[in-house]
């Protein structure tokens, strides 16, 4: 089986989809004769055209809300926000238009639109190329929220994303973008969105985590395996939404979890998967919840010392997990 | 003095370079930041600086090799001597934001009991107090308790097969252990208001007794009580026990009391009636394989009811001996863990104390409890003819929702008959 | 032959010989960065490269003392000539905790500093502009006769926030220049699939004020539309909006590669017209500029830029801690 980057896994999406079904197309910045400025759209222009892999003026909201228009109509529209953090503008067209329209036509029309974004740190992006926004819309019922941690996940719950009949939030991580290759088979197929998995097996701690933080605990786990600790990963994939099951069980597996996320801790997506464990498996915890999180300052600095006073690494991780193992 | 050159970072997520082609070949004399070669990326192209002025000693990343970020492309060597200027605190580590504040004695968490640990306690009648913590200090963790667990099983086998079964009757021993209520619930009175008057004396009640307590009161709880009973004439049983019981002492330097016999007695009709050796598990009832004998010892303060494991493998010599050392240990307080587990049925010698009957409570979560009354001489019916036997009665509670009255009084029946048929010529 | 150029704008040899001085330190200094970047010195660049004219001729024609700046990535030039020093930039290229802008936290190119009334600005574009209305709108509360200019690109001008702030201060006749630096690229994206209709100044009809369209390669030009707009503000007339037309010769930054978008010809082409070169000929034409002072000048800005870049390199990082200051007042 071919093994391919992270954002080779979008680009393959993409392509498959948009040859499957006409109605998929691409819009963005820079998406078109650039590819992107991460290349995730690397060649599509060539083989579908630039009306169906659109350069789009400046203007977020109007991706968005363009998008909207066309989702509604029938279309399925993969939209493009070149970071993140830029995703401020069309905060409204999201929440107030995409995530509501199907409620409050009462089911007479509905919005199957994909935003993507490059989310995330590690990368000397500073304050405005770093950030993790998912938390910003974990709140928001009607919206989906997906982030992939592998190339193979990628693939599959791209495609799950773009055939969704409502609007999905597709976050990738940008370091991960080069630096996390795997198989993904040549075939279609597809992962259900809303489906944890468990990444490995394992009987001493759980770690949740997702996205780059989720290879940071891949890594801790096989350091402690070696100090005698068994770590057991799950893998969210859904932040909305969240794998309810899987989280239960992971908890019920060891009684000690570990949650990871790079996004800040106070607000962060850990703060509701805690809950849940304590609201409905208080009797299978054997130590408190923790969370292990971006420190809560308004964003990640430019500065070496800085970035990597914020960022989590698998040193941070193993060492949470090593503190709750002794517990 | 030679300086490596590596690959630098050529953009946002970038993670390697291809060298494309070498602009300067070893000897060659390079300025600072002169163009030494031409690296592809995924995002960009570009061209790699020297950092020094110097001559390029040799090229490590050939044309066309692909270079992780960081790793060597060539070596200069530098002139003059005069390094760049080193930026002051690179890579200082990052102070730990939240390091542990050792010092301060922590007190112990070994009574911090977690969910986890509480529930499981709770689901096998464990009693914390007997487990040893290995967590952070001295908590118990689920870990602990599982384990424990794991090595009761593996110690006393009482359940057949499968974790599967439900928590509740299966894994619960059949002896008192002493499970410690959790922290509270024992404290509250149930509203019992007594007062005290002059002369009346307060007695704290013992974790034992407490425990005892709580097996009772669930007992009555949980299974509805019934009960029987049967008369039987032992003067056979009296007659042996007087020819055996010098030379046993003798030889085995112990008593031969009545009741290993009457315990035989109950094993062998318990192998005809396995609903008698039986647990009811809720939404099934198990019988056991194993016949394991709880028998009650009475110590001054409290009752505990050790048990003699496969007592259908035993003569009556055998249980003799078997009840002989558990009394022992009872008596000097060395009755360990596998001794008060895995009891299936009871007998209890209540006539040991004179009673000639009783309506025992049973043995949670066993399915019935007999007991055997004082032997007393009386004068009955037989063979139409009025004569001075030694009777005795054998007195069953039963659980009725696994027994009803017609088995519990075959069962019963079969005992009586058992006994009935010792004589002088048994042999033991 | 009439009267220089500079003169009839009532600029003095001197002066158009200092915007000279500033328009080759921006583009000396930008040249260092794309060095060390591509030395794996510092991670980030991006550029001013083409767009020194613009900077530094509407800079001047500013009142250093008491105007305000909103600027935008691309501005070295505009904040050299406002206060900041070689220095001051590459502190913040090398992102060392002595940064006047963020103190490290942020990428170059964000610009802040209240020395010199630049207000701190941000990563995602033209959030500036309604800063800048604000800032004239505290002005007119506070009557004074303070300017604000803020510039974005021609991408930026089709952000929302563009229209919010032109029709805010529209609306409300405030002294605020909105300089558009069409650098006829935003990223890939090329002027036509940007902007409908292709101009951008043509927009100010709309808001009601006037709308200028200027050569960006001509710093003397520049300076003379933003001097207009200026003494416009203070008389109380209200906005204006420039477009001032460049080229941007260089990547968008240092993570571009334009050669998948843009052809080499173009770019040389483009070259030609190199503010720069165009204005160092004037000033040669005016005798103002001989090959000797050029030189001088030449050496002068190395040793400037040689000595910011050894001073930045040198100078200590922020400290981890210093991570969590800040987020409130302390």
């Amino acid at each position: 089986m071919p093994v391919i980057t992270y954002i080779d896994a979008v680009t393959q999406a993409l392509r498959e989809e948009m040859r499957r079904d006409r109605r998929v197309f691409v819009l963005g910045e820079d998406v078109g004769v650039r590819g992107g400025v991460f290349r995730a759209t690397n060649g599509l222009i060539d083989e579908f055209g630039e009306d169906r892999v659109l350069d789009t003026p400046l203007t977020e909201s109007a991706i968005v809300g363009v998008s909207i228009g066309s989702a509604a109509y029938g279309m399925r529209p993969v939209a493009e926000i070149q970071f993140a953090d830029f995703i401020m503008p069309a905060v409204n067209q999201i929440i107030s238009e995409a995530a509501r329209l199907r409620y409050r036509s009462n089911n007479d029309w509905h919005c199957p639109l994909v935003i993507r974004a490059p989310y995330g740190g590690g990368v000397h992006g500073a304050l405005y190329h770093s950030q993790s926004v998912e938390s910003i819309f974990m709140s928001v019922p009607g919206l989906k929220i997906v982030v992939p941690s592998t190339p193979y996940d990628v693939k599959g719950l791209l495609k799950s994303a773009i055939r969704d009949e409502d609007p999905v939030l597709f976050f990738e991580h940008k370091r991960c973008y080069r630096l996390i290759k795997g198989e993904v088979p040549e075939e279609d197929y597809t992962i259900p969105i809303g489906k944890a998995e468990v990444k490995r097996e394992g009987t001493d701690v759980t770690v949740i985590s997702y996205g780059l933080t989720l290879h940071f605990a891949l890594k801790a786990a096989e350091q402690l395996e070696k100090e005698g600790i068994s770590v057991h990963v799950l893998d969210l994939r859904t932040l909305r939404p969240l794998d309810k099951e899987a989280i239960l069980e992971a908890t019920a597996k060891t009684g000690k979890v570990l949650i990871v996320h790079e996004d800040n801790k106070t607000g962060g997506v850990g703060g509701e998967v805690s809950a849940l464990i304590t609201e409905e498996a208080f009797f299978e915890l054997d130590a408190p919840v923790r969370r292990l999180c971006g420190p809560d300052v308004p964003a990640m600095p430019y500065s070496p010392p800085l970035e990597k006073e914020y960022m989590l690494s698998p040193e941070k991780v193993a060492a949470a997990i090593r503190e709750l193992a002794e517990f | 003095m030679a300086t490596d050159v590596t690959m630098p970072q050529l953009g946002e997520s970038v993670t390697e370079g291809t060298i494309t082609r070498w602009l300067k070949k070893p000897g060659d004399r390079v300025a600072k930041y002169e163009p030494l070669c031409e690296v592809a990326t995924d995002k960009v192209n570009a061209e790699v600086p020297s950092t020094i002025s110097g001559t390029l000693l040799e090229i490590v990343a050939e044309e066309g090799a692909t270079v992780e970020v960081g790793q060597l492309i060539c070596r200069i060597e530098e002139e003059g001597g005069a390094a760049s200027p080193q930026p002051v605190d690179q890579g200082r580590e990052s102070s730990p934001s939240a390091s542990a504040s050792a010092g301060q004695e922590t007190p112990s968490m070994k009574r911090r009991y977690s969910p986890a640990v509480l529930r499981l306690a709770q689901e096998h009648g464990i009693d914390l107090e007997r487990i040893e913590g290995t967590g952070k200090g001295g908590r118990i963790t689920r870990k602990d308790v599982l384990q424990y667990i794991e090595g009761r099983k593996a110690a006393s086998p009482a359940s057949p097969r499968g974790d599967e079964s439900p928590a509740a009757a299966e894994k619960k021993p059949a002896v008192p252990e002493i499970q410690l209520p959790a922290a509270g619930t024992s404290a509250k009175r149930e509203g019992i208001s007594v007062s005290l008057e002059e002369g009346d004396q307060e007695v704290p009640v013992s974790s034992v007794r407490r425990t005892i307590a709580q097996r009772m009161v669930t007992s009555k709880h949980e299974a509805p009580h019934a009960w029987t009973m049967v008369e039987a004439d032992v003067t056979g049983l009296v007659q042996l026990r007087e020819r055996l019981k010098n030379d046993f002492k003798e030889r085995e330097g112990i008593s031969l009391t009545y009741l290993p016999f009457f315990i035989k007695a109950v094993v062998d009709s318990l192998k005809e009636f396995p609903y008698l050796n039986s647990v009811w598990a809720g939404d099934r009832i198990i019988l056991k394989k194993r016949i394991n004998i709880s028998i009650a010892v009475a110590t001054d303060d409290a009752l505990y009811v050790p048990v003699i494991h496969d007592a259908d493998e035993k003569s009556i010599g055998g249980l003799a001996k078997a009840i002989h050392r558990l009394a022992e240990k009872t008596r000097s307080g060395k009755l360990t863990l596998e001794d008060m587990q895995g009891g299936t049925f009871t007998v209890n010698n209540t006539g040991s104390f004179g009673s000639i009957l009783s309506q025992p409570i049973i043995n949670y979560p066993q399915a019935a409890i007999l007991s055997v009354e004082s032997i007393v001489k009386r004068p009955v019916i037989k063979d139409s003819m009025i004569a001075i036997r030694d009777m005795v009665h054998l007195c069953l509670s039963l659980d009725h929702r696994i027994l009803d009255g017609l088995m519990a009084g075959r069962f019963l029946q079969r005992v009586k008959e058992r006994v009935e048929a010792y004589g002088p010529d048994t042999q033991i | 032959m009439g009267e220089a150029r500079h003169l009839s704008l009532g600029l003095s040899d001197d002066q158009v010989l200092d915007m000279y001085r500033y328009m080759l330190l921006a583009r000396k200094i930008d040249e260092r960065m794309w060095l060390l970047n591509r030395a794996g010195k510092i991670p980030f660049v991006i550029s001013c490269q083409g767009q020194e004219a613009i900077q530094v001729g509407a800079a001047f024609a500013l009142d250093r003392e008491k105007d305000w700046l909103c600027p935008y990535y691309r501005d070295m030039g505009m904040v050299l000539v406002f206060g900041q020093t070689a220095r001051d930039l590459m502190l913040s290229a090398f992102a060392k905790a002595e940064d006047p802008n963020s103190g490290g936290r942020q990428m170059p190119g964000h610009f802040g500093d209240s020395r010199y009334r630049i207000l701190s600005g941000s990563s995602p574009v033209t959030t500036q502009l309604p800063h800048a209305a604000g800032i004239g709108y505290a002005a007119k509360l506070e009557e004074k006769d303070l300017v604000v200019l803020t510039c974005c690109g021609e991408g930026s001008s089709n952000q929302g926030d563009f229209h919010e702030a032109c029709n805010f201060a529209g609306v409300h006749n405030l002294p605020v220049i909105f300089m558009v630096q069409n650098n006829k690229y935003a990223i890939s994206v090329p002027l036509k699939k940007q902007v409908a209709g292709g101009h951008v100044y043509k927009r100010a009809e709309g808001y009601g004020f006037p709308g200028v369209r200027v050569d960006g390669n001509d710093p003397l030009k520049v300076y003379e539309v933003v001097k207009q707009a200026v003494e416009r503000a203070r008389r109380g007339e209200g906005p204006t909006l420039i477009e001032a037309i460049a080229y941007r010769l260089v990547p968008h930054s240092s993570d571009d590669d334009d050669r998948s978008y843009r052809s080499r010809e173009e770019v040389e082409e483009a070259r030609k017209n190199d503010p720069l070169l165009l204005f160092k000929q004037y000033l040669t034409d005016c005798g103002i500029l001989t090959e000797e002072k050029e030189r001088e000048l030449n050496e002068r800005i190395a040793r400037e830029v040689d000595d910011a870049t050894e001073y930045a390199e040198a100078a200590p990082y922020p400290e981890p801690e210093d991570l969590y200051k800040h987020v409130y007042a302390e």
